[in-house]
């Protein structure tokens, strides 16, 4: 990923933060600046909480390049409790039976840690909810 | 040392990697035919895509879920650690944007050894009790490396915790009074050009560890009038089980005074980290009124220390995030010594 554009995402990237129309109340996640709803310009930032289920997932064997000091890992798509689906790796799951439905929640890790240019990326990933917490 | 205005810890969170790496694997690769006692049972390990910034804003997360304040509310973000995932460039402001605290806040990434993050701690106590700031986050947390084959090995471990201080009326355990304790000694070095640390061998048990931790307790149970069977709890660094039943007894303590505490046995030495999370572990079992006793140990060399009072706020923030023992566990056994070297970063790639 290329620096300016990981700089500019950072807060979606590092705390999922995406945006809420206040015409018609619909979030983003990515953020949208223009509702494609009601076409509002009238959007401002909305951090999601972070919780949500398992849509859907599977297992990547071949990463793609820079992504091969993590890899393989999974890859799924969580819908979150307020409404939007997000695509995202999914970590500590080695020894998990992945079953659709289950409860995840958003942590923050390392995306690619060795980029060409040497910079870390750190991003959202979703983990099994950890047992009887919060 | 005392504030002007009454400090109290009103937030604490704690974070363990899963992985864990039983200490016969080391063993059984560096030492086949031995039959020497193992220092720990296990340790704990960073996953594949972990490192100090992401252990820390996890844990960070949860010192702000007890502390129930918005990020935007603390005006400092102290990042206690010797496992800097860069060589430049802050671990604090990625930490502090993570959590939602940026652009109003002070960042920092404090250097201490195994005492960076108590180090955070009295810094932060000294920011809110002077009245600067409401809140200040202090972290101590480390992705600890050891050579491979070293007896460190055996303990270098991955984890911490972090405290958000603020004022008293909101405090989960108010701070009676801190005190640090420093002298140059060479126990334990690495300069920049070396992967991995050394330790000055006959500096490392008496005159380093046994005596700053003693000069800094003795210091703050004559500043307070106190001696060890005034407190309920114990907690002191933690780098092998030996050396805290050791200096345990050296102060007067008892073994049930420091149990809750120890954590060690099963996530091993957390190095700025590890006294931290003893003091989280604590903080999951106190009750109010409960006298806590807090000392921390950093080569090079110094101590912290920290008398603690647990309060009614505690019993009801407590359930807001995950305890320790939860952390613990959380665990995935690492079968191959292999694939700890990968985990753990020893393999060179360039
Ligand atoms: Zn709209």
């Amino acid at each position: 990923m290329q620096l300016p554009r990981y700089h500019r995402l950072r807060r979606s990237f590092y705390r999922l933060e995406g945006t809420r129309c206040n015409r018609c109340d619909r979030l983003f996640f990515p953020g949208r600046r223009i509702c494609p709803d009601c076409r509002s310009q009238d959007v401002e930032p909305y951090q999601f909480r972070g919780r949500g289920t398992l849509y859907s997932f599977t297992n990547v064997q071949q990463p793609p390049r820079g992504f091969g000091s993590i890899g393989p890992y999974a890859v799924g798509m969580v819908r979150l409790e307020e409404g939007p689906l997000v695509t995202s790796q999914l970590t500590d799951v080695d020894g998990v039976d992945l079953v659709i439905g289950m409860e995840v929640e958003m942590v923050t890790r390392k995306i690619q840690d060795s980029s060409e240019h040497g910079y870390i990326v750190y991003g959202y990933k979703f983990r099994p909810l950890l047992t009887g917490a919060r | 040392m005392k504030t002007e205005r009454a400090v109290g810890i009103v937030g604490y969170g704690a974070y363990v990697p899963r992985p864990r790496l039983p200490a016969k694997r080391i063993a059984e690769t560096w030492l086949p035919s031995s039959s020497r006692p193992l220092p720990v049972r296990e340790k704990s390990v960073p996953g594949i895509d972990e490192d100090t910034v992401t252990m820390s804003i996890e844990a960070a997360r949860n010192a702000l879920s007890r502390a129930a304040i918005d990020p935007s509310e603390l005006r400092a973000v102290w990042v206690g650690t010797e496992s800097k995932p860069y060589a430049v460039k802050p671990t604090s402001t990625i930490v502090a944007e993570a959590i939602g605290a940026t652009p109003n806040v002070s960042a920092a990434d404090m250097e201490f050894a195994c005492k960076a993050g108590s180090e955070a701690m009295q810094t932060a106590v000294a920011y809110v009790g002077s009245g600067m700031a409401d809140y200040a986050l202090a972290i101590g947390m480390d992705a600890a490396q050891s050579k491979p084959g070293d007896a460190l090995e055996y303990t270098a471990a991955a984890g911490g915790a972090a405290y958000v201080f603020g004022p008293a009326d909101r405090a989960l355990a108010l701070v009676e009074a801190s005190n640090s304790y420093v002298t140059d000694t060479p126990d334990f070095f690495r300069r920049q050009h070396m992967h991995y640390p050394e330790h000055g061998h006959r500096f490392t048990g008496e005159p380093a560890y046994f005596t700053h931790i003693q000069g800094a307790t003795q210091e703050i149970m004559s500043e307070l009038g106190r001696e060890a069977a005034d407190y309920r709890w114990a907690v002191f660094h933690q780098p092998n089980p030996k050396f805290v039943h050791r200096i345990t007894k050296l102060l007067g303590f008892t073994p049930e005074q420091v149990k809750p505490g120890m954590v060690v046995e099963e996530v091993g030495n957390t190095y700025a980290g590890s006294s931290l999370l003893g003091l989280a572990a604590v903080l999951d079992v106190a009750a109010p009124g409960d006298r806590i006793f807090f000392c921390s140990y950093g080569s090079g060399a110094g101590s912290d220390a920290f008398s603690l009072v647990a309060t009614e706020r505690l019993i009801s923030m407590r359930d807001a995030a995950p305890r320790v023992r939860q952390y613990l566990s959380h665990r995935y056994e690492i079968r191959e010594y292999g694939h700890y070297l990968r985990h753990a970063r020893k393999i060179r790639m360039h």
